[in-house]
């Protein structure tokens, strides 16, 4: 159960989540969507520590992540449940792309023989879309979209029980994104995993989510059932949606 | 009145400067006695940071010791003193110039990219990746480097050191008549051990310095390729700036009679 209550953060005189609330049960897959620049990726940032908010509690499984210490070994081991795909896929670009993939095989508490860990690599690589013949290539060798698929093999290669997805769908052909959308519901499904997504691509949102949750002005403008989606009755939601220049939300921001 | 503030905001953030940084050296080298350590990247920072830096070392030691000897051998002439050349080049070189031409070009060599490097992986979120990861930057990027370059660079000066010396002996020799044996026996009979041990200990000091500097620049950088920029500038001017004053102060601790 991931708890975000009343989180405030702001970046100078740049005020972006003013009193974010948002419970995501476990097993649950949650999906933020909102407009470009509103604060979707500080948020889940806040969730992981990489943030600290300026005020408000984060806490998962009632443990308040705020509290934990910088480098201390309570945080590697909060840290060791999670998988996060960043935005911009943040590969290391000194090592080959399996070894991006086993980083957490190849050392720590998770540590496996190196054949084993490049194996494991190399399956998650297919799961992803990727043929083996990727895994010695480095990052800079590779397209964006296919950086992006590297990133969520990596996210997920030591099976996490919390997978956060920062636009996992960006940059992808169509079927491509429909594998991701198919492999990120599988995750959840089968392996029981809790899920926080953020995109911007409706059809995504439709194949992968439980519940939506929409992030407008620094606060979460409601969240509901991905069924109740498209009668929700929220002209802001509505507007998102249709994808219309019309409405309350405002094209200049 | 408002000249003051300014001094006054500006000393203020220059002590604060100094305690982040002192802070950021504590947090490293407290990593060394606190598990897990990461021998491969320590190996690959030995290789980069001491092997790949010899072409540089030794270029830039072989002219400076050359020089040296011309100059010593011009200025020597005015009173006669001509002989005195192996001597003075040995003691400039070991005492002096080795360790700090060899810091400069760590400096420039690998703090800059050191702080590049860094710089671009905070750029680009890798830092935040290595964290959700589970792995602390401190440990995988910053102790290998500063360990290394530590630890290499008494190495690195020791050669510049006789390959300085030996710069000044060619010239000596080939161009000032000099008997070879004669230069050698002179170096080797005046140099006296505190001499070597200050060369090597500066050399440490620097290397720390030199790799410290990358390490906080890089980890501080702002965003976007001007961040990147403007840490591996700031890098390369600390860290040279702080190698020429910590210099100050071992030859005073050291020779300071
Ligand atoms: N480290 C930072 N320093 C300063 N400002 C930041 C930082 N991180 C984010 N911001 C600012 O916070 C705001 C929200 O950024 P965020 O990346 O969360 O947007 P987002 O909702 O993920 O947008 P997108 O959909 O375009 O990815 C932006 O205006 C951004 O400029
Ligand atoms: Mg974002």
């Amino acid at each position: 159960m991931i708890e975000l209550q009343d989180v405030h953060k702001s970046f100078g005189p740049k005020h972006v989540l003013r009193g974010v609330n948002l419970s995501v049960p476990r097993g649950e897959s949650m999906v933020i969507i909102g407009g470009s620049g509103t604060g979707k990726s500080v948020a889940i940032k806040c969730v992981l520590g990489l943030i600290t908010p300026d005020s408000g509690s984060v806490t998962v499984d009632g443990q308040d992540v705020t509290k934990l210490r910088q480098g201390s070994s309570e945080r590697d081991a909060f840290l060791a449940r999670f998988g996060m795909l960043f935005q911009g896929g943040a590969l290391f670009d000194s090592l080959t792309v399996w070894q991006n993939v086993a980083f957490r095989l190849l050392r720590g508490s998770l540590k496996k023989p190196k054949k084993e860990a490049r194996e494991i690599a190399i399956e998650k690589l297919r799961r992803v879309g990727l043929t083996p013949d990727v895994a010695d290539l480095y990052p800079a060798e590779l397209s964006g979209g296919m950086q992006k698929r590297v990133g969520l093999a990596r996210a997920i290669a030591a099976e996490p029980e919390i997978i956060f997805f920062d636009e996992p769908t960006t940059g992808l052909d169509p079927i491509m994104s429909g594998v991701i959308n198919d492999l990120i519901r599988e995750i959840v499904v089968e392996m029981g995993a809790t899920a926080m997504t953020i995109t911007h691509d409706m059809t995504s949102v439709r194949a992968i989510a439980d519940k939506v949750a929409m992030l407008h002005g620094g606060k979460i403008r409601g969240t509901g059932p991905v069924a109740d989606m498209d009668n929700s009755g929220d002209p802001y939601l509505a507007q998102f949606i249709s994808g219309s220049a019309d409405g309350p939300i405002e094209a200049v921001r | 009145m408002r000249l003051l503030a300014v001094i006054g905001a500006t000393v203020l953030g220059f002590l604060a400067a100094i305690g982040r940084v002192a802070m950021f050296a504590v947090d490293t080298v407290s990593h060394l006695i606190r598990a897990p350590w990461y021998p491969k990247e320590f190996g690959n920072q030995l290789i980069q940071i001491g092997y790949l830096s010899l072409p540089v070392v030794g270029l830039t030691t072989i002219f400076t010791g050359g020089a040296l000897a011309l100059q010593i051998y011009a200025g020597g002439a005015r009173f006669s003193a001509e002989a005195v050349v192996p001597q003075i080049v040995a003691i400039g070189m070991v005492r002096e110039l080795g360790p700090v031409l060899v810091g400069l070009m760590i400096a420039a060599r690998v703090t800059s990219s050191i702080a590049a490097e860094i710089a671009t992986m905070k750029v680009t979120e890798q830092i935040d990746a290595l964290v959700t990861l589970s792995t602390n930057p401190m440990k995988y990027l910053t102790l290998p480097r500063v360990l290394a370059a530590t630890l290499v660079m008494p190495v690195l000066v020791a050669i510049g050191d006789i390959i300085g010396i030996m710069g000044g002996y060619l010239v000596g020799v080939n161009r000032l008549g000099f008997n070879a044996a004669t230069y050698l026996k002179n170096t080797l009979d005046f140099l006296e051990p505190l001499d070597i041990i200050s060369s090597l200990s500066k050399g440490a000091v620097f290397g720390f310095i030199a790799a410290l500097m990358g390490c906080y620049f890089g980890m501080r950088s702002a965003r976007g390729a001007a961040g990147v920029g403007a840490a591996t500038k700031g890098a390369v001017v600390a860290a040279s700036v702080l190698i020429l004053a910590a210099n100050f102060v071992l030859t005073e601790l050291f020779f300071a009679a």
